[in-house]
């Protein structure tokens, strides 16, 4: 038996077991580039506008941070453009939950452990999550090639641009293969994976907006980076497409090497022992669920900080192309108002409110997989109520998706201010624009609240495609150009856009209302069903 | 004395899956109780739904003379629970959870927490990660031993304790006897109700199939008898109740049941008695008689401990 045996039979068990998972994946990820040429077909029929807005974009230091370069001026390469983050995050994550699934997370539970009882070899199991999320992005690569040809772009482009995406995915399974080996739970073995992804964007996003003579060179560290580096549309550079692969190589041999040094369920971060006595304030159910919830908020909360910094610092220079129509008509449609640097930080903190509302829904599903996982019984077999217990931890779901959005905009004030066009006002007005962005992140938690209440089952497949649509309705909504009807379902839609347009409490206060009626609801039905 | 659980035909089915099917549950007051039945016969869904964790789809459940589902959170603070499968935080210590439970539960009782940590031979300081099942189930037995409540609801709660720890534990069920204490202890090891129980419920299939003292259940089966005799036995084949019959000359070695056991001595006592030894039922018999050949109640769908909502 060597050190891959039973990797055939581990792999047609994983792919049994996330048969839909994937599908969705590679659906909504084909569907998102698929929708986004038609869009841009129907916005600029005419070459003309296409042209202008094309030139426009590819001297904004802040669209560039967003987006990315530009490469060529046809509707392939802005598709290209403007999928790049969005495409290169969603096969990053995607990568991401499929290694750490199949590998520390079957082995937290043990599940692993029956298996390599049978005749199973020691990597047998890494191989097989390797072979499930490479095949997985390489059904996304063919799957977008096929739908961009069929819409019309050339074909070569179309196999960059796919390709691109897929590579980023490789990567990120290369970075999961060794995550899972570093940490021992599969919770943190996946937060530092994502963590990764989000450096991956932040050293792209800096690399992209950087000037001549600016640091252009950290775009080429990032796997996020080569999905545009290769310019799919433009004169493509097919090497780079071997970055990826060469780095998936390099990091599964990395954490097969690394699999080996280190005992089963045991990770090679260290374990040191803790108190022998609960601090005194552990006693409420509160602090239960802040003392579970303390490290993942810490952690999104700096994230939030340095993405707003960055974010923030890149905005400098967009007054200047304040002249062209074209461009203002944009940023108004992608989320923006008058005056272009508001209108740009408008339009990150509504994705930062996106984010945030990620941050809120994984908050309150922790209440079911506290239930699945029994550790619910003992604490609601004490004097807690179920409604204590589950206001608790949607407490600090609420409170900690208004300081990571107050930080984000903390942090692009911050930003504006280091590149000297803030000042004390200007991040005041941040923090205040961030915050704005609470209200509909909540709606979605109080959303995830009711699910959780009356269909725990359905609970996370169900909050994370509500949050799914709203993503896809927020960067595609004004591009293919939805009826408000649809729009006006999306709690975004609601909010205006801050800083810079005008305030009005009306939509804060029905807002707020609408998410405090969704979590009271959910908590009612968790008072009245059975646990477990 | 008034009952410190009483049941009455409760039901409670996962889908299509009955689990419970009109069960009956009395246990009074100050008494050990032993609840005994196979895995899937529906020890864990009856706790759970004492707990308020389930709500029973019929019959009537009262816990400490009040609603089990309504009046959940009162009648915590005067129970404690230890689960048959803990499963605990990965990053909070032994001693973290064991603090925590107890105040969530209204305190405990400082100078027997530690007193307990030692006899479980418990380090406190050990992230639960790390913790085998046996120190977790201590854990789960410390937090809920140390505080001060009437009830103990503790379902097989010796599943992952090694021989030792497991004396520690009868020892400690002891003590709660002692204090005045009620204890319900669901189990499928015959030998630790056996030593450990007043009264044993014997629960299949959702349903009670026998309750009472041990000594009311050892009369519901059947004594070996083997003795030899000072002549040939006469008739013995045709007493009632005398089963596997063997006679070897002066030699006779039977089963009889415990009702009939009279009929049977004086009938050999007639013959001459020289030695007679006689092997009262255990608990084991009494259990293989009802679950032995018993093909459904052994994969019975029905949930129990250890098994996933269905």
């Amino acid at each position: 038996m060597n050190t891959v045996t039973g990797t055939g039979a581990l792999t047609r068990l994983a792919l049994r077991r996330d048969r839909t998972m994937i599908a969705i994946w590679v659906y909504a990820l084909t569907a998102f580039v698929a929708f986004t040429v038609y869009g841009f077909k129907k916005l600029y029929p005419t070459t003309a506008g296409l042209n202008e807005f094309i030139a426009a974009a590819a001297h904004n230091p802040a669209l560039l941070s967003l987006y990315g370069p530009l490469y060529g001026n046809s509707l392939g390469s802005l598709t290209a453009w403007r999928d790049a983050a969005l495409g290169g995050i969603g096969t990053g994550l995607m990568s991401i939950f499929i290694v750490i699934r199949h590998t520390r997370a079957d082995e937290e539970t043990g599940r692993l452990e029956l298996v390599g009882s049978a005749v199973v070899g020691r990597h047998a199991a890494l191989v097989s999550a390797l072979l499930v999320a490479c095949g997985a992005n390489i059904g996304i690569g063919v799957l977008m090639a096929a739908a961009a040809i069929a819409l019309g772009l050339p074909a070569a482009g179309s196999i960059a641009m796919a390709a691109g995406f897929a590579g980023c995915g490789l990567a990120f399974t290369g970075v999961a293969a060794v995550t899972a080996q570093l940490a021992q739970t599969a919770r943190s073995a996946r937060g530092l994976a994502i963590g990764l992804l989000g450096v991956a964007f932040l050293l792209r996003a800096v690399g992209d907006s950087a000037g001549p003579g600016g640091p252009r060179w950290l775009s080429w560290l990032s796997p996020m980076g080569w999905a545009e580096l290769d310019r799919a549309f433009g004169p493509i550079r097919w090497w780079v497409l071997a970055l990826p692969v060469v780095t998936v190589a390099a990091l599964a041999t990395g954490a097969a090497l690394l699999a080996v040094r280190r005992d089963y369920d045991a990770g090679l971060l260290p374990q040191r022992p803790g108190p022998a006595r609960g601090a005194a304030s552990l006693g409420t159910p509160l602090a239960l669920a802040w003392r579970l919830q303390r490290a993942s908020l810490l952690a999104w909360t700096s994230g939030a900080l340095v993405w707003g910094i960055v974010i923030g610092s890149a905005a400098k220079g967009i007054g200047g192309l304040l002249g062209s129509e074209q461009v203002k008509r944009i940023m108004i449609k992608l989320g923006g108002q008058t005056g272009l640097t508001d209108a740009y930080i408008a339009a990150i903190l509504s994705f930062s409110g996106l984010i945030a509302a990620g941050y809120a829904i994984s908050v309150v599903l922790r209440l079911r997989s506290e239930e699945t996982s029994e550790r619910a019984d003992p604490v609601l077999a004490t004097s807690v109520s179920r409604t204590a217990w589950g206001l608790s931890h949607l407490s600090v779901a609420a409170a900690g998706t208004i300081l990571i959005l107050c930080v984000a905009g903390l942090g692009t004030g911050l930003g504006l201010t280091l590149r000297s066009v803030g000042g004390g006002s200007v991040i005041a007005s941040n923090v205040l624009a961030g915050l704005a962005q609470a209200p509909a992140a909540l709606v979605i938690a109080g959303l995830a609240a009711l699910l959780y209440g009356l269909a725990p089952r359905a609970s996370a497949a169900g909050s994370w495609t509500v949050l799914g649509v709203v993503v896809l309705m927020l960067f595609l909504g004004a591009t293919i150009q939805l009826s408000h009807w649809v729009l006006d379902v999306s709690p975004f839609t609601h909010l205006p856009k801050l800083p810079g347009g005008a305030v009005s409490a009306v939509p804060f206060v029905w807002l707020s209302l609408i998410a405090v009626a969704l979590a009271a609801a959910g908590l009612a039905g968790l008072r009245r069903r059975d646990i477990g | 004395m008034t009952a410190a659980i009483d049941i009455a035909g409760l039901r409670k089915s996962y889908g299509k899956t009955v689990a419970l099917d009109g069960l009956d549950l009395t246990v009074t007051q100050g008494e050990v109780h032993g609840f005994l039945g196979p895995n899937g016969a529906g020890k864990t869904t009856t706790i759970r739904i004492l707990l308020g964790l389930l709500r029973a789809d019929g019959g009537t459940a009262r816990l400490l003379g009040g609603d089990p589902w309504t009046e959940a959170t009162g009648l915590h603070r005067r129970l404690a629970y230890v689960p048959g499968d803990v499963s605990l935080w990965p990053n909070f210590t032994g001693g973290e959870v064991i603090d925590l439970l107890g105040r969530l539960r209204g305190g405990l009782d400082a100078g027997r927490r530690s007193s307990l940590l030692e006899r479980f031979e418990l380090d406190p300081t050990i992230k639960a990660r790390a913790y085998s099942k046996g120190n977790r189930q201590k854990v789960a037995l410390i937090a809920a031993l140390a505080s001060d409540v009437e009830l103990l609801l503790l379902d097989e709660p010796t599943a992952g304790l090694d021989p030792l720890m497991e004396a520690s534990f009868r020892t400690c069920i002891e003590d709660e006897r002692q204090r005045g204490r009620t204890v319900l202890l669901s189990s499928h090891i015959l030998s630790e109700v056996e030593a450990l129980c007043d009264r044993v419920t014997i629960i299949r299939l959702g349903r009670a199939v026998e309750s009472g003292s041990l000594a009311d259940l050892r009369h519901l089966t059947r004594t070996s008898i083997s003795a030899e005799l000072a002549g040939p036995p006469d008739g013995l084949d045709q007493l009632p109740g005398v089963h596997a019959l063997d006679v070897e000359g002066n030699r006779v070695t039977c089963e009889v049941d415990t009702d009939k056991l009279d009929g049977l001595l004086r009938r050999l006592s007639a013959a001459g008695v020289r030695s007679l030894t006689s092997q009262p039922p255990t608990l084991e018999e009494l259990f293989l008689r009802h679950y032995a050949g018993d093909g459904p109640a052994a994969g019975s769908p029905a949930r129990d401990s250890g098994g996933v909502p269905a």
